[in-house]
C-alpha cells in the first residue's frame, strides 16, 4: 500500500487547487449534515423531555367493561341492540401483585399506583372542577418529580394534607396552610390542608391537579383499598409501545404508551427524522458526485502519467487503489474538517442562538459522519478508478 | 552454437493487425522475425508509418501481437495474463520515450526510484544510493530533488534514462529518445546509452529517425512496410 498511498497523496498535493475546492465542498456538506442532525436530535429530545416531563410513559388501567351477551342456542338467531357501557371508576384487581410483578420487569424504571378521579374543590360559593390524584409519594416522584416544582409550602401529602396547582390556588385565593373542601359526588367530601402549591407550567395540570395520599383518595372516590391506575416509566422511550403490549398480555389490563396518547407527536418526530435522512442522503449524494467528477477530471489529466506508471510495471489493481485512496482521503479529511466545523456551529448555536433549548452533540455523530463520508468517497472514486486501471498503456502514453 | 546464451528478445513471425474483423482491417506488421542478444546495441529505423512504434510497444509488452510469439529471456509471452506481463515488464524492460514522460508530482530522484517503489514499496537505502549514482552518471547529481518542470528537456530525458536503468533491465527500449532534442544534446544522450550498454551489459534497442546516430550502432534493423529488410 505504501507506493499507492504515496502516489495518491502526491497526486492530490499536485492538484492542490482542485483538492482544496472539493475539500471545501465536502466540509460544507458534512458540517450541514452534522449540524442539521444535531439540531433535529436536540429539538426532538427537548420536545420529548417537555412532553414526558409531566406524564408517565405507560398508563396501566383496568380493562374496559363490555356487555356480556349470552350465546345463542344452536340453530337459533338472535337480533341484539347493544348500548356500550359507561366505564365506571373501578379498581385494578390484585393491584399489589400487579405492582410487584411490574417492579421485576427490567425494561421498567419506575412503577407508581395512583387513585385518580374527578371531584370539585369548593371555597365558599365557588366550585372548581379538579382531578384528585392519590399517590404513594416516593414512587410517584420517580415518574414526575413534583417536589421540584413546589413554589410555596412543601410537598407533603397524607394525614389530611394536599398539594394543589398554582392556578387553582389563585382561582380560589388559597395559600399554603389554608383549608380546602373537596366534594366528589355521592355525598363524599373531605377537608384538607394545603401543604404546598406547585407550578408545573402546563395550564391544565396547574388548574386541576390535587395531590392527596392513596387512602384519602380511595375514600373520596369510593375505591376502598383499590387503585385505578398504574403509572410507569420505561428505560427505552421508543420501545414504550412494545413494553405496553407486553404488559397488556402479561396482566390482562389495558396498557397505553405515550406513543399512543401522543400519536401526533410521534408522527411529527418520525417526519422530522425522515426529512433529516433525506437531507443527509442528498447532501451525501452531491458530495459523492463532487468527488467523482474531480477524480474523473484527474484521471483524464493524468492519462499519460498513468500510462507511464503502467509501462514501469504498476499493476491494474495498484492503479485502482491509487484512485480509491484519493476518494477515501478526500472523504476522510473533508469530513473531519466538516464535522469539526459542524461541531463549532452547534456550539455557536448553544452560546449565541435563541437559547430555546440546548443541543447536545453526540460524539458518535462526528465519528459516523466521518466514516460515512470516507465510504462515500471510496464509492464515488470507483468509476474513475476503474477507468484509470483499464487504460491501455499504449493509448495512454500517446495521449496528449 | 549450443553454448550461445538465451537471447534477451526473440520474435517469431510476429503480426499485428488493427480493426480486426471489420472491412478496413489493416495489417501493420507482416511476420517479423528478430533476435536481440545480451549487450546488443541496435537501431530500429524506417520511414514513418512503417510500424516502428507498434513493434516497440509489442516488444515492450505494452501491446500484444495478433499472431506469432514473443520470447523475453526465453519466456513465451503470448498466453500471459496482464498481471504476469506487467511483472515481467517491470522486471526486465526499461523504457525511454520520445517525450521524457516523467511523473510531474515526484522529484527527479523519486522518478528514478519509481520502478523499484512500484515493485518493492518504500525504497531501501541501497536503492536510493543506486538512484543517486545513476543521476550522477547522467550528470544530474545536483538536481536530484528538483521536480520535472524545473529541469530542461535534455535533463528530463536524462532522468528518464536513469529511471529506465534503475531495475538493471535486461533490455532497454527507447522510442526516438533524441527526437525533440537539439543535435548536441542528442549526441550526449546517445553517448549515455552507449555508456550504460557497456557498463551494465543491457541490450539496447533504439527507434530513431536520425541516420547519423543509427550508423554508430552495432546493428541496424530496417523496417519497411511492416517487414524487416
Amino acid at each position: 500500500m505504501w507506493i499507492e498511498s504515496t502516489i495518491a497523496v502526491k497526486f492530490m498535493r499536485q492538484g492542490r487547487t482542485q483538492t482544496a475546492l472539493i475539500m471545501v465542498g465536502i466540509s460544507v456538506g458534512v458540517s450541514v449534515i452534522v449540524f442539521i442532525t444535531a439540531l433535529i436530535l436536540g429539538l426532538q429530545s427537548n420536545i420529548i423531555a417537555r412532553t414526558l416531563g409531566t406524564q408517565s410513559h405507560i398508563r396501566v388501567q383496568p380493562p374496559d367493561e363490555k356487555n356480556i351477551i349470552t350465546p345463542n342456542r344452536a340453530g337459533s338467531v338472535a337480533l341484539v341492540t347493544e348500548d356500550k357501557r359507561a366505564q365506571r371508576l373501578r379498581s385494578i384487581l390484585n393491584w399489589q401483585d400487579v405492582r410487584d410483578t411490574l417492579d421485576t420487569l427490567p425494561e421498567i424504571k419506575a412503577v407508581s399506583p395512583v387513585v385518580s378521579g374527578p371531584a370539585f374543590a369548593r371555597k365558599g360559593e365557588v366550585f372548581k372542577s379538579i382531578s384528585i390524584l392519590g399517590i404513594d409519594p416516593p414512587r410517584y416522584e420517580k415518574i414526575i418529580p413534583i417536589s421540584t416544582d413546589i413554589i410555596s409550602g412543601k410537598f407533603k401529602v397524607g394525614a389530611g394534607d394536599a398539594v394543589i396547582g398554582k392556578i387553582l390556588a389563585d382561582d380560589l385565593g388559597l395559600r399554603a396552610g389554608n383549608k380546602l373542601r373537596i366534594e366528589s359526588g355521592d355525598g363524599r367530601a373531605a377537608v384538607v390542608t394545603i401543604a404546598g402549591i406547585f407550578e408545573i407550567g402546563v395550564r391544565d395540570l396547574d388548574a386541576r391537579f390535587v395531590y392527596v395520599d392513596l387512602k384519602q383518595a380511595q375514600s373520596l372516590l369510593g375505591l376502598y383499598g383499590g387503585i385505578n391506575l398504574i403509572d410507569l416509566t420505561v428505560q427505552d422511550l421508543f420501545a414504550a409501545d412494545a413494553t405496553a403490549a407486553r404488559i397488556s398480555r402479561l396482566t390482562g389490563l389495558k396498557a397505553e404508551s405515550w406513543m399512543e396518547t401522543n400519536a401526533q407527536l410521534v408522527n411529527a418526530l418520525a417526519s422530522q427524522s425522515l426529512s433529516t435522512s433525506i437531507i443527509t442522503f442528498f447532501v451525501a449524494l452531491s458530495v459523492a458526485f463532487g468527488i467523482a467528477s474531480v477524480l474523473a477530471i484527474s484521471v483524464t489529466q493524468r492519462t499519460r502519467e498513468i500510462g507511464i506508471l503502467r509501462a514501469m510495471g504498476i499493476r491494474r489493481s495498484q492503479m485502482l487503489q491509487v484512485f480509491l485512496l484519493q476518494g477515501g482521503l478526500l472523504g476522510l479529511i473533508g469530513s473531519a474538517v466538516g464535522a469539526s466545523f459542524g461541531y463549532g456551529l452547534v456550539m455557536a448555536f448553544n452560546v449565541f442562538g435563541p437559547k430555546l433549548f440546548y443541543i447536545e452533540l453526540p460524539t458518535y455523530l462526528i465519528g459516523s459522519a466521518t466514516a460515512i463520508a470516507t465510504v462515500v468517497g471510496i464509492l464515488a472514486a470507483l468509476a474513475p478508478a476503474w477507468r484509470a486501471s483499464r487504460l491501455d498503456p499504449v493509448q495512454a502514453i500517446r495521449y496528449v | 552454437m549450443s553454448d550461445k546464451p538465451t537471447p534477451v528478445l526473440s520474435l517469431v513471425d510476429v503480426r499485428k493487425s488493427y480493426n480486426i474483423g471489420s472491412p478496413n482491417e489493416v495489417e501493420i506488421l507482416h511476420g517479423i522475425n528478430l533476435t536481440v542478444q545480451e549487450r546488443d546495441f541496435s537501431a530500429l529505423v524506417g520511414p514513418s508509418g512503417s510500424g516502428k512504434s507498434t513493434l516497440l510497444n509489442i516488444i515492450g509488452l505494452l501491446d500484444q501481437p495478433t499472431s506469432g510469439e514473443l520470447y523475453i529471456l526465453g519466456q513465451p509471452t503470448r498466453e500471459m495474463q496482464d498481471e504476469a506481463r506487467t511483472a515481467l515488464r517491470g522486471n526486465t524492460i526499461g523504457f525511454v520515450f520520445q517525450f521524457h514522460h516523467l511523473i510531474q508530482a515526484f522529484t527527479a530522484l523519486e522518478n528514478v526510484l519509481m520502478p523499484l517503489m512500484i515493485k518493492n514499496g518504500k525504497p531501501k537505502a541501497a536503492f536510493v544510493e543506486r538512484a543517486k549514482n545513476l543521476l550522477n552518471e547522467v550528470g544530474l547529481g545536483n538536481h536530484i530533488n528538483k521536480k520535472p518542470d524545473e529541469l530542461s528537456g535534455g535533463q528530463q530525458q536524462r532522468v528518464a534514462i536513469a529511471r529506465a536503468l534503475i531495475t538493471r533491465p535486461a533490455l532497454l527500449l527507447a522510442d526516438e529518445p533524441t527526437g525533440n532534442l537539439d543535435t548536441k544534446t542528442a549526441a550526449e544522450i546517445f553517448e549515455l546509452f552507449r555508456k550504460f550498454n557497456q557498463q551494465f551489459g543491457c541490450a539496447v534497442l533504439l527507434v530513431t529517425h536520425d541516420a547519423r546516430l543509427s550508423t554508430t550502432c552495432d546493428r541496424t534493423i530496417t523496417l519497411v512496410d511492416g517487414q524487416t529488410v
